[in-house]
């Protein structure tokens, strides 16, 4: 037999964070570099199941399955294909970064990593689901622990302001669509909770309209469909930075890939039906997140504004319900998580050292933290889809699915390019560039070497992405293959 | 289902019983004897005699095959009544073991037997299956609660829940007792199997028997804390010493749902559809009321009394599913909510004993000053709003599942969103106890050694019942199986 792989890179993180939690409280320290282990661990592992996938033998692979409660047909099963398999690979390379980038947290950092990695375990749990009441059980994993550090963690002004508000918002979604998977279980008679079985359950096209929006909105609350999107600016602002990166960079997409994995896939007719409003909800999200994020002067409310938007090009992407689009959405969800993880990071060290967020009272970065102010402007570009990085990969083909489904709205779409080319340049511009105001003169640190680590994984892989697309795109494209069997042509 | 005949391997089926009047017995006369030795001996004779008797349940107690009829059709023996059993032994132990040390309770044997006499009646609740034994049996068990509600008698607000406890408790019983006799006179029958058959054949008008299901319905609710009647558990829950407060809210509640689950099942099949409506209101208000007014509280007994009385709303569901699944989904989420409930109020129980308080803001920095024990009320709280990995979410998730299954999708949304209340309060429970600061933050809470053991059981228990849960399920299956 072989290794269980998958099971390792779900359970690594929970069992470090469960072990973490029996270390004397003052041992930060070793605290720290046991975290850094399990994130270790739990990336190499997961790049491990990104490259042995083959791609040529197709379906899921590495799978496991179990029984878990046989009595109602509820297995514990896992497997990766090519549209989750670039999202455990995220997932690892945002845990192992956040660690990184955490290392500096001096407030009960056993509790901090413990409940981060609590929320991993949720994160990659969903992501290779492959069994409904399983893929419920990571997600509510996914959600909790949010609470808590943002609520402990966070920015002191808005944190429990935000972290309530984000849990009640992906709980109310997440319950929803809990109901509409149970009403497709007994509907499918088929008596399993397993993916494989409700897809092939033939239902209705009447039943497919009806819990089509249940169970597809209620995942994309944790996407940031609007007009639900509000919880996601004011948790990214208020979570502390390796949290706003594995929310913005990870969480979104278990929102995004659950709607797509259970709400597209299993009612395909359903998506069918809503795809017009799924399009013009996106589309709105586009264009009004980056007009919004054109508006800030708080720099992380920009890049908190900028995740709506993007994601809203995710879900555009699904509901184009062609191979292009659906592809296109798929390498997003991987170029947009490492790339806002990056501007998280970024943003984090400039706060950690000027105390202050707002744009017209920065200036100068640049100086004293290049590799800062590089990393920022690599993932501004990819932002802005410039091609040679990950970003124009991902939405080229979304807009080339777009224009191949509806042509208005891709030109519609297409207008968020350029207001977000203009609040990037000017976030760049502002903060890295120009006088440094003299308060911070000298009082900036440069940053140490964790940080740099970070910032060039993060950075190397949307360029590796950008000037080498055939190591991602066949692969999601084989994903979004598995995805246009069930919806049928387009 | 036929009476069987007596013969002396019966006594074996009533043989917890038999030990747990044993039990209460030495425990008095241990309690007399051993002059001022500490609550410890007392607390830890009963709660190994409890475990005792428990593994002799498990060993001895598991019915057959078929469910039969003994002592002339008083006690059924089946998976149900031993389930429940088993629940109600596990709580027992618990609530002993976390009785030591608390004030006003310590070395009084009259306690602890008091404890062990609720407990067997109790047992009897779920095994009844004739009405004058189901009376004895649940008067069996409200008596003592009421005396160990008031037991701290230099305490007004312990006397005060005793006595509204007891007001309460009396009027539910005589207007259940009301619908009894009404049963018993329309059918001729006292047992509760046969009862049904006279009134299928017998030309009962429907409107009469639905409102002998009302007042019947009265005491159970009573028992359960289902809403209307549910004024007395915030006062109750508030006053009465607190191991008691967790007895009351655990074990006695579920004896509740034994004893509906059993008659509803058997008794109304006639008017099945009405009754079924009536109890799903119910469940709605119930929980709707409970969560609502959980919101505001101030006091951690008090929350979790509304909180407890929201449960029992989600509980219903179940049985408003009116499958074998449904009745299995309650047994589970009672099963689920004990354990996590007595997690909570041992928190709650060592808490106030090194700080005197019950107030929801003293717990303030409490992460800081015990990281153990705020952990354990992380993941009691979480299991109680229906977090996984944790009991509380198969529970939940296989009660809404129940009223999907049976077409009862909007009573499903309605628990959903009571589902998200609730959350919202036991977060802002768990708020206070991880973000805020407080001058107290370096004096340390002491954990005795039985309360941590009790910890350490309910917490690997609220893990178990949530990640593995399909043991636990097949055995709930099992027993409402032997009901339908």
């Amino acid at each position: 037999m072989e290794a269980p792989i998958l099971s390792i890179v779900v359970f690594t993180p929970i069992v470090f964070g469960v072990v973490l939690f029996f270390f004397p409280a003052e041992r930060h320290r070793e605290i720290r570099i046991f975290a850094l282990t399990g994130a270790s661990i739990a990336l190499a592992l997961s790049l491990w199941a990104y490259f042995t996938y083959d791609l040529a033998l197709g379906g899921y692979q590495l799978v496991e399955h179990y029984p878990w409660v046989p009595r109602l047909g509820i297995s514990y099963h896992v497997g990766v294909d090519g549209m989750n398999v670039p999202l455990v690979l995220l997932t690892g390379i945002v845990m192992f970064t956040g660690v990184l980038v955490s290392w500096g947290i001096d407030d009960r950092p056993r509790e901090f990593f413990g409940f981060l990695f609590i929320l991993a375990t949720g994160v990659f749990g969903v992501f290779v689901s492959l069994d409904l009441f399983q893929l419920f059980f990571f997600y509510e994993i996914a959600v909790f622990p949010m609470y808590l550090l943002i609520a402990i963690w966070g920015w002191k002004v808005t944190r429990e302001y935000a972290a309530m508000k984000l849990t009640l918002y992906l709980f109310i979604g997440s319950v929803v669509a809990l109901i509409g998977g149970l009403a497709m279980y007994f509907a499918s008679g088929t008596h399993s909770f397993s993916l494989f079985a409700l897809e092939q359950a033939g239902f209705s096209v009447d039943f497919q309209r009806f819990w089509f929006p249940f169970v597809f909105f209620g995942f994309a609350v944790l996407g940031g469909i609007f007009p639900v999107h509000n919880w996601s600016p004011d948790g990214h602002v208020a979570a502390p930075t390796a949290v706003s990166m594995f929310h913005a960079g990870v969480l979104m997409k278990v929102g995004a890939f659950a709607a797509l994995r259970v709400g597209i896939m299993l009612l395909p007719e359903g998506a069918k039906f809503w795809a017009p409003l799924i399009l013009g909800l996106a589309t709105v999200n586009v264009v009004y997140g980056a007009f919004i994020a054109s508006v800030q002067s708080d720099f992380k409310y920009v890049i908190g504004f900028s995740s709506v938007s993007h994601m809203g090009l995710v879900i555009l992407g699904f509901a184009t319900l062609n191979l292009t689009g659906i592809t296109g959405a798929g390498i997003q969800m991987f170029s947009h998580g490492v790339m806002t993880a990056l501007m998280f990071a970024v943003v984090g060290l400039v706060y950690d050292r000027a105390h202050t967020r707002e744009i017209p009272k920065l200036g100068g970065f640049i100086k004293v933290m290049p590799l800062a102010g590089i990393a920022f402007i690599i993932a501004g570009l990819v932002s802005m889809g410039m091609p040679g990085f990950s970003g124009f990969v991902a939405e080229f083909p979304i807009f080339m699915g777009l224009w191949q489904s509806q042509p208005i709205v891709a030109i519609i779409a297409a207008i968020s390019i350029v207001i977000t080319a203009g609040y990037i340049m000017r976030v760049i511009g502002r903060v890295f560039f120009g006088e440094m105001p003299e308060e911070f003169k000298g009082h900036i640190t440069p940053i140490n070497n964790f940080d740099k680590i970070a910032l060039v994984i993060l950075s190397g892989i949307l360029i590796l992405v950008g000037v080498y697309p055939s190591i991602i795109a066949p692969l999601v494209e084989s994903g979004a293959q598995a995805v246009m069997a069930l919806v049928g042509g387009a | 289902m036929s009476i069987a005949s007596f013969e002396p391997s019966t006594l074996l089926i009533v043989l917890p019983e038999i030990l747990l009047l044993l039990l209460a017995g030495i425990i008095l006369v241990v309690g007399l004897t051993s002059q001022r030795s500490g609550g410890l001996l007392l607390s830890w004779l009963t709660a190994l005699g409890l475990t005792g008797i428990l593994i002799v349940t498990l060993l001895f107690g598991r019915p057959g095959e078929n469910e039969v009829l003994i002592f002339g059709g008083m006690l059924r023996h089946d998976w149900m009544a031993f389930s429940f059993k088993v629940l109600f032994l596990f709580v027992a132990a618990m609530t002993a073991l976390l009785s030591a040390d608390v004030e006003g309770v310590e070395d009084r044997g009259e306690y602890y037997a008091l404890l062990v006499v609720a407990t067997l009646g109790m047992s009897l609740m779920a095994s009844s299956a004739d009405m004058i034994m189901l009376f004895l049996a649940i008067e069996t068990t409200s008596i003592p609660l009421y005396i160990l509600a008031g037991f701290k008698k230099g305490d007004d607000k312990s006397t005060e829940a005793g006595l509204k406890y007891f007001l309460f408790g009396a009027l539910t019983s005589a207007v259940m007792l009301y619908g009894f006799s009404l049963l018993y006179g329309f059918s001729g029958d006292t047992n509760i199997y046969r009862l049904s058959e006279a009134m299928h054949a017998g030309a009962v008008s429907p409107w009469l028997i639905g409102g002998m299901a009302v007042l019947v319905l009265v005491g159970f609710s009573f028992k359960i804390s289902a809403v209307p009647f549910h004024f007395w558990a915030p006062d109750v829950y508030e006053g009465a010493p607190t191991p008691i407060t967790a007895f009351i809210s655990t074990a006695s509640k579920a004896a509740g749902f034994a004893v509906l689950l059993r008659f509803m099942l058997a008794v109304f099949p006639a008017i099945e559809a009405e009754w079924v409506t009536l109890v799903a209101i119910m469940a709605t208000v119930t929980m709707t009321v409970g969560n609502l007014l959980a919101l505001p509280q101030t006091n951690i007994k008090r929350l979790l009394a509304y909180s407890s009385i929201a449960h029992a709303g989600y509980a219903m569901i179940g049985l408003v599913a009116l499958s074998s699944f449904g009745t299995a989904s309650v047994i589970f989420y009672l099963i689920g909510y004990v354990v996590t409930n007595i997690a909570a109020f041992a928190v709650v129980i060592l808490f106030a004993r090194s700080v005197g308080s019950d107030e929801i803001v003293d717990y303030a920095g409490l992460s800081r000053r015990s990281p153990g024990l705020a952990l354990v009320l992380l993941v009691a709280l979480l299991s109680l709003g229906g977090m996984p990995p944790l009991a509380g979410f198969v529970a939940k998730f296989y009660v809404f599942a129940a009223a999907v299954e049976s077409g009862w999708i909007w009573l499903a949304f309605v628990g959903v969103l009571n589902a998200i209340i609730g959350l919202y309060y036991y977060m802002t429970v768990l708020k206070v106890v991880y973000l805020y600061r407080s001058e107290d933050e370096d004096k340390p809470i002491a954990i005795p050694r039985s309360y941590a053991l009790v910890l350490v059981i309910c917490v690997i228990a609220i893990l178990a019942i949530g990640t593995l849960s399909a043991p636990w399920l097949d055995w709930s299956i099992n027993s409402a199986l032997s009901l339908f």
